[in-house]
């Protein structure tokens, strides 16, 4: 639903409409009941009033934040406009770990009412988006099908713990006794100038009318009679079908007209664009007077409810002149501008219309980009197929031509046949298209004579026009996984859908087969579990993995008591900062903050802090620094985007002043590794904490203590902070410590083992890691060899000796003493010339000689220059030798990788 | 024995070629990995560990070259793949170093072999960053107890080390140490120092297990192996054939192999290919002759061959730079010292030699040029003229002399010449 995007691009003003109702002297405030809000660029306001359910501008533009407005005041000094709401959350803003709780999938377009004390409710007027539908679903009752898909259901009360059924009355806002129950039309209606009864009637007679003569069903065109006979009976089986499916009555109505105001705004923003483009000055002139908000679909579905013949009369009342035009002339223009009319009564689903319109409109902007004015819109479209026609344009015919196709293109699955009709009504129409467009045009004159100085381009044929269909569905293929998660699936099923249509003309069926973007991630699972440990020590063993995660943290209390300090106070006060933790590898720095999110959110989910969002990203996890936007995005909202517009979009998130905003907090570990050249990640990791709406806790990891004086430049440097914290190398006590906790009372290494264990590796380097993985060799050497002799069972200080000798002793001895014959004279030989030339560098041909010289005083056969330098390459693929490239020969030097004592030792005691 | 039984001889010399030429070409896995029962069991406990308990694990195993590594993880992994346990539940994933060059093809085999989901016929489809995060995100979402265990085989370990950040490396040993997909990280070698090139948080995850595989053969035990190798086994159609066949085996390769051994490498499987392939039928047991042969072929010095091929011309020149050589301590000369140092001679014993003009001995110099006996000092483009730039004999002394030895009708002046210690 990206059309918010556009609104929220453009200036709004915000302006109160009316006197104030109320004042509060206390308090200096004046109460209003409502609000106009104009955008600039758009000529008509859209109004809001109490009791009216919001979009509030939030972080993520495709869902705004839902709420009812309870309250509208200022401050004295008449500035700063501010709101009072109760809020709505929708499932993507309820905790990711909480999902689960309301036990089914929630509908697409479900939304909760928002029960938290601590949330604030009183938002900056200014951030109001406008204003949308809400319907309430009681519990037991399904969601209902075939609604647009801006209408949002409520059922459900979420109060940040559980999903509970929600009492109809919450919905009817207590402090505001004026405005009506919102799921009642009373309030949309009353919000809005103009919309009287009357005036409905009029506008709908004047579609009525005209469909009706396009149609020939109800006055006697024969014109169109003759070449819409065909279509008509399709068109009437399916409306049939389809009315029987739209239940009729007042309740229909109701909901019908909800779906309106959203639905309007596409629209006009569609409508915006024509005329901005056409400068159509009589239509902008009508387009002035009417305002944004409920322009009323109910035109649209009058076809459906009201009767035909009570609606016709008023026509003659409805003049395209009239300077004052109501909402409904509007509308009945754009209707004639969209193609989007339904044929008179024979519009299937008015409300899979309406969900479609600002679909296409998605597609719109990009286009119109891409194409310069020949924008996609669907209207446009419909409108140079107008234009096609040589004579005057038959509009009528024209939306013949076109709403069957926009219906079908709504619910292709449903109606095969429709696809039928419509092409055969194409084909129909580029052979009476003449004809009937001459007949057609007087009696639509007045309607339609809008559309004459618009007829700008008459090349677009349409084969165009179908490649322009095409074109915008890839797109919407494109956007598919752009979309976020609710939406998406919806689109997804409507793109999948509509695609076999397209399949005979072109394209759409790529011979590769289509990444398939849904995949999940996952390895399969085993068919038999895995065994459980069966004895004590591979028990041990089994505890003693570096990835069994222990108890508690032993030996880290201090350093677990300031970051969790740190990040706790960040939390409850809901403010950003950055804390830099740094130490060498096996220290337990991400252990430890693990440790700390782990009993935060165990404190959280008690109520003790505020929830928060814990992301974690790994500089070593990604291909590139800048994939860490992409990442960070992700995680917290599940878009994908390419690392520019992630970067752009958490930009907009961290410092647009969003109410009710987690705190996030953000784990990133192996920090050096996003040092890019211009260091523009680190910066904006470390900036954005800084925000005064970011509410961000920036925890990063490094290996080296000085990182931030080594490679970061002084802005960046100066942004992280001087929080910072250093996990000291562990000593022996310590690491005992550790591996005794983990064991946790298994008996399966002597005291005496443990300690030699880790006051090596406390020598050594103090990592945890290599502690436990010793130990755990250990296990396995005890294992072996202490099955047959040996006492206790226990792993003793031999079978500890002997794991430490494999892991830490050099092989290289070992090496040597296995080599053969001739690589043990060939290392001797390097090691004479080295003495020789009192150099650590010698050229093979030196020690080649040497070597010969050696062999004789052996008694070998000397070996030839091939063989040697076989000899010397097989050494140097052990890194025994270095070596340069074999390209050089003869005069390849050579060094030794270990050293000369090394070696001496070791064919000594050969 | 009856009559039908007994094969013809050419059979009997085809069958036994066959047999051999599967052991020593084909890589054929022996039932047994020879000496190595202490790393085999290592390895076949760890790996049995994983598969069975779900325990992650890395090791490398590193071995100078022909040590053996591939046939005794080949080894290991036929007898896992023979536990019920670990059969169906095992993926293997191979890889390496030198076909999979960089992380992002590594990534996709990976991906690839799993058969994950973003896999479509053999495509894998995503970029380089969305098969990182689908790959770890795959490997995040397993547990020790309920996913299938993964064994990867990282051959040609040491150039993973040289990917950027080591990303590969640094993901799947971070996997084998945490909670997640039970992995095991094989990594194979030849290099000894490999655990220097990791970077430190790599080196940290590595569990800094390694089995080493040295050749520690006595020179008894090593004959005892290649009589294995070349004998044929006792269910051999024909027992009289088969015995003759091992019975010259034993006796012939106890002197020869003495040579070899001294080398000690298996590079012994190229010196029995090419014997093994010169049993006919004419020719049906294996003589002395063969085996000295075949050594002898492996054994020959590549340039003392080429220098055979020479022209007198090429090869005065050759010994007029090892006179220089002599003279100037192995510094470089140039052509023209050559000519000078060849004209001496040709002065000396103008009978015996036919005089060459300058240009066709310079032609015989650029001969010698193009077979690289003769290299120049620096191989970027000079200003200097040919004639004088700087070059380097690429043989040794012993060379030269052997090839005039040996040298078909090589003139006695020339000879003399060569031996003299003035030019």
């Amino acid at each position: 639903m990206s059309r918010y995007i556009t609104r929220l691009r453009m200036r709004r003003t915000y302006k109160w409409n009316g006197r104030p109702v109320g004042e509060d002297r206390k308090l200096k405030r004046q109460y209003y009941e409502s609000m106009s809000i104009s955008v600039e660029g758009k000529t008509e306001d859209a109004t809001v009033s109490l009791g009216q359910y919001i979009l509030i501008e939030g972080d993520d533009d495709d869902n705004p934040f839902v709420a009812q407005l309870l309250k509208l005041y200022t401050d004295d000094s008449g500035k700063k406009k501010t709101a009072v709401l109760q809020w709505f959350v929708r499932m993507c803003e309820v905790p990711q770990n909480k999902r689960k709780l309301l036990g089914r999938d929630p509908h697409p377009q479900e939304i909760f009412f928002y029960q938290d004390r601590s949330c604030d409710n009183e938002v900056d007027g200014e951030t109001i988006l406008g204003a949308v539908q809400i319907e309430y679903v009681p519990v037991q009752d399904p969601f209902p099908v075939g609604k647009s898909r801006d209408i949002l259901f409520v059922k459900l009360l979420w109060d940040t713990k559980s999903f509970r059924a929600l009492d109809p009355e919450l919905m009817q806002p207590s402090q505001s006794p004026k405005s009506p129950p919102p799921s009642s039309r009373g309030p949309q209606t009353r919000a809005l100038p103009t919309p009287d009864p009357s005036v409905m009637k009029r506008a709908m007679s004047g579609i009525l009318t005209r469909g009706s003569m396009s149609t020939g069903k109800m006055s006697s065109s024969e014109a169109e009679s003759l070449h819409s006979a065909s279509k008509l009976s399709a068109a009437k089986a399916l409306s049939a079908k389809r009315r029987s499916q739209a239940v009729s009555g007042p309740q229909v109505r109701k909901k019908l007209d909800l779906c309106s105001p959203s639905k309007n705004m596409s629209r006009d923003d569609v409508l915006g664009e024509l005329l901005d483009e056409r400068s159509e000055k009589t239509l902008t002139s009508k387009l002035n007077t009417s305002p944004t908000g409920r322009i009323s679909i109910s035109i649209r579905l009058t076809p459906l409810n009201l009767n035909k013949e009570e609606c016709v009369s008023p026509l003659s009342s409805h003049s395209p002149d009239k300077p004052r035009m109501t909402a409904h002339d509007k509308d009945d223009a754009a209707s004639v501008f969209l193609g989007v009319q339904p044929i008179e009564d024979d519009d299937p689903e008015p409300l899979i219309n309406t969900g479609r319109t600002p679909r296409k409109r998605e597609a719109t902007p990009r286009r119109a980009g891409l194409r310069g004015l020949k924008a996609r819109t669907p209207s446009r479209r419909k409108d140079s197929a107008a234009l096609r026609e040589p004579a005057l344009a038959a509009l009528a015919e024209e939306e013949h031509e076109d709403s069957p196709i926009n219906t079908a293109a709504t619910s292709r699955s449903k109606r095969k046949s429709a696809q039928l009709v419509s092409s055969r009504i194409k084909k129909q129409l580029n052979l009476l298209g003449n004809k009937i467009g001459l007949q057609s045009d007087g009696e639509d004159g007045d309607d339609d004579d809008c559309f004459i100085p618009s007829k700008i381009d008459l090349q677009s044929s349409s084969d165009e026009e179908e490649e322009a269909k095409i074109d915008s569905e890839d797109e919407l293929i494109v956007k598919k996984h752009r979309g976020s998660g609710t939406s998406r699936s919806t689109e997804k099923t409507r793109v999948s859908a509509r695609t076999p249509r397209k399949t005979p003309s072109k394209k759409t069926a790529p011979a590769t087969p289509r990444t398939p973007r849904h995949a999940t991630p996952s390895i399969p699972s085993r068919t038999a579990p895995a065994r459980k440990p069966g004895n004590v020590l591979e028990e041990a063993r089994a505890r003693l993995h570096v990835s069994s995660v222990p108890e508690s943290l032993p030996c880290r209390e201090q350093e677990f008591q300031d970051i969790y300090n740190f990040v706790e106070s960040k939390v409850i006060d809901g403010t950003g900062g950055c804390m830099y933790i740094s130490g060498v590898p096996g220290t337990g720095k991400t252990a430890t903050v693990h440790e700390v999110i782990r009993s935060l959110q165990q404190s959280a989910e008690q109520d003790e802090i505020p929830h928060f969002r814990f992301i974690e990203i790994n500089g070593m996890k990604m291909t590139d620094p800048h994939q860490a936007y992409v990442q960070i995005l992700q995680k917290l909202t599940d878009q994908k985007a390419t690392p520019d517009h992630a970067a752009a979009l958490l930009e907009k998130r961290f410092s647009a002043p969003a109410p009710k905003k987690e705190t996030v907090v953000l784990l990133v570990d192996e920090l050096d590794l996003l040092w890019t050249r211009k260091q523009n990640v680190m910066y904006n990791l470390f900036d954005w904490p800084t925000r005064r709406n970011a509410r961000l806790v920036v925890l990063t990891i490094a290996n080296t203590m000085d990182l931030p004086e080594r490679i970061m430049i002084n802005r960046v440097a100066s942004r992280l902070g001087l929080t910072r914290m250093s996990f000291q190398p562990y000593t022996f006590k310590q690491l005992q410590q550790i591996i005794t906790s983990r064991l946790n009372r298994v008996k399966a290494f002597e005291e005496d083992a443990l300690q030699l264990v880790s006051r090596k590796v406390a020598a050594l380097s103090g990592d945890a890691r290599r502690c436990l993985d010793i130990c755990r060799r250990a296990t396995e050497i005890c294992e072996h060899s202490g099955s047959q002799k040996n006492s206790s069972g226990l792993v003793g200080m031999s079978h500890v000796m002997e794991a430490l000798d494999e892991m830490f002793s050099s092989s290289y001895i070992s090496a040597i003493r296995c080599a053969s014959v001739q690589e043990q004279l060939f290392l001797r030989a390097v090691i004479a010339e080295f003495r020789r030339l009192g150099l650590e560098e010698a050229t093979f041909q030196q020690v080649f000689v040497q070597h010969q010289a050696l062999c004789r005083v052996e008694g070998l056969q000397p070996a030839n220059v091939s063989e040697g330098l076989t000899v010397c390459q097989r050494l140097g693929s052990c890194r025994l030798l270095l070596l340069e490239g074999s390209r050089l020969d003869l005069f390849l030097r050579i060094r030794l990788n270990v050293s000369q004592d090394d070696v001496l030792y070791a064919l000594k005691a050969d | 024995m009856s009559k039908r039984r007994s094969l013809t001889e050419a059979q009997c010399v085809s069958l036994a070629q066959k047999l051999l030429r599967e052991r020593l070409c084909h890589q054929k896995l022996p039932d047994r990995p020879l000496a190595l029962d202490s790393q085999y069991k290592h390895l076949l406990e760890l790996l049995r560990r994983t598969a069975v308990h779900g325990e992650s694990n890395s090791v490398l195993i590193v071995g100078p070259r022909g040590s053996g590594k591939t046939m005794l993880l080949g080894c290991v992994l036929r007898e896992l793949m023979s536990l019920k346990e670990a059969q169906k539940n095992v993926l293997l994933v191979e890889l390496n170093g030198l076909l999979q060059t960089d992380d992002k093809i590594a990534l996709k085999e990976i991906t690839r072999q799993l058969h994950l989901e973003n896999v479509v016929g053999d495509k894998v489809f995503g970029s380089f960053a969305e098969n990182l995060a689908f790959l770890l995100e795959a490997l995040k979402k397993g547990d020790k107890s309920s996913s299938r265990p993964v064994v990867f085989v990282l051959d040609e370990f040491d150039l993973f080390a040289h990917h950027k950040n080591q990303t590969l490396l640094y993901n799947l040993l971070d996997v084998s140490q945490s909670a997640q997909t039970p992995v095991a990280v094989l990594g194979l070698t030849c290099r000894l120092d490999v655990l220097e090139l990791l970077e430190k948080r790599v080196k940290s995850r590595f569990s800094h297990r390694q089995i080493h595989l040295f050749s520690s053969l006595s020179f008894a035990q090593y004959v005892d192996a290649v009589r294995a190798q070349l004998s044929l086994p006792p269910d051999f159609p024909d027992p009289k054939f088969s015995d003759a066949w091992n019975h010259s085996v034993t006796v012939h390769t106890q002197h020869t192999s003495r040579s070899v051994f001294t080398n000690k490498s298996y590079t012994q499987s190229l010196f029995l290919t090419s014997f093994s392939v010169r049993v006919s039928v004419s020719h049906s047991t294996l003589h002395e002759a063969d085996l000295l042969e075949a050594s002898r072929l492996i054994s020959a010095d590549s340039k003392a061959i080429i220098l055979h091929g020479l022209s007198i011309l090429e090869l005065c020149l050759i010994i007029a730079m090892k006179h220089l050589n002599d003279t100037y301590d192995g510094e470089p000369f140039n052509f023209q010292m050559v000519h000078n140092e060849f004209k001496k001679f040709i002065q000396r014993k103008s009978h015996s030699i036919h005089k060459f003009e300058k240009p066709v001995v310079m032609k015989a110099f650029e001969h010698l040029l193009q077979l690289e006996l003769v290299r120049p000092v620096d191989s970027g483009v000079c200003k200097v003229q040919r004639e004088y730039q700087l070059m380097r004999l690429m043989l040794e002394h012993g060379q030269v002399m052997e090839a005039l030895q040996r040298y078909p009708q090589c003139p006695t002046d020339v000879k003399q010449w060569a031996l003299s210690a003035f030019a």
